[in-house]
């Protein structure tokens, strides 16, 4: 559970601190990740399997959130030509 | 067993403090694959065998595939070149390489001494996972599947590009990019990704 505590502070802070899209794309990752460890840990700790279940939909979930946000960064690094989250702030076509 | 996590745990800790502080995007992924193969091994001491050998297979290995590819196809031009040859100087690969160890000497010592995981967490093996995920959750099974589905799509649609974009270009820059002499001339620079790149906005 501690492992899990820092896992996602680090991801937090990676997400909060970065500016490449990419490396904020990996913070969710570490975050996710992180969460999924809690879950595993707590079904572990209660033998129950519904810990792992809760991890396998959060994997689905990861597999497309970071589908989604591929082509979102190579959409803007069409758009922009830099992975820079401030390119993109201004959300007008 | 207890010293294997916690191992595992440092590993996948330090792993992470460093991909995430990497200027450099692809050393960041090498060592963010190594905090998921030690977040892997954590799961494996904690009695989940299942969802261990699925956070390789999924994480490691299909997701961060698709982060290689997108920073691959984003052709960092002349980082690039520089880049191959860092690859190739042992000090790039030496970190990663050492953290693996670090895990392969668990794995390899969890294997020696043949103890099965979870003594003192309870053991849950995949039939139970199977039998709980098609049974009481089967309809979150079909929710995943549609959320897969709308991500396939949204994916998609956010990478499909106009037509009409390189159809409207002159016929002569056209052939101009259809010419082989400058593909071969682009190669012949060195810049492989480049290439690739031409080839794939003149098939659209």
């Amino acid at each position: 559970m501690l492992l899990a505590a820092i896992l996602f502070a680090l991801g937090l802070i990676g997400l909060l601190t970065r500016r490449n899209v990419v490396f904020t794309l990996m913070s969710i990752e570490v975050m996710l990740n992180a969460a999924g460890l809690a879950f595993v840990a707590a079904g572990s700790r209660w033998a129950q399997p519904d810990g792992q279940v809760v991890f396998l939909f959060i994997l689905a979930m990861a597999a497309a959130e970071v589908s989604v946000g591929l082509a979102l960064v190579l959409g803007i690094y069409h758009r922009f030509h830099v992975l820079d989250t401030d390119a993109a702030s201004g959300m007008k076509g | 067993m207890t010293a294997a996590f916690y191992i595992a745990a440092a590993v996948a800790i330090l792993a992470t403090i460093i991909a995430l502080t990497r200027l450099n995007t692809v050393h960041a992924l090498l060592y963010l694959v190594v905090s998921l193969l030690a977040v892997a091994v954590v799961f494996y001491t904690l009695g989940a065998v299942f969802v261990a050998a699925l956070e390789v297979i999924v994480y490691a290995g299909a997701i961060m595939v698709l982060f290689i590819f997108v920073v691959m196809l984003l052709n960092l031009g002349k980082r690039a070149e520089e880049m191959e040859r860092l690859l190739l100087s042992p000090g790039m690969w030496i970190g990663p390489a050492a953290l693996a160890a670090v895990l392969i000497a668990e794995l390899a010592d969890l294997l020696v001494h043949g103890r099965l995981p979870g003594v003192e967490p309870a053991m849950v093996g995949p039939k139970q996972v199977g039998i709980a995920l098609f049974g009481p959750y089967l309809i979150g099974v079909e929710l995943a599947s549609i959320l897969l589905l709308g991500g396939l799509i949204g994916a998609y649609h956010l990478g499909w590009r106009k037509p009409e974009e390189i159809e409207s270009k002159p016929e002569i820059q056209r052939k101009e990019v259809r010419d082989d002499s400058h593909r071969a001339r682009v190669a012949a620079s060195g810049d492989l990704v480049r290439v690739g790149t031409d080839r794939t906005s003149d098939q659209a």
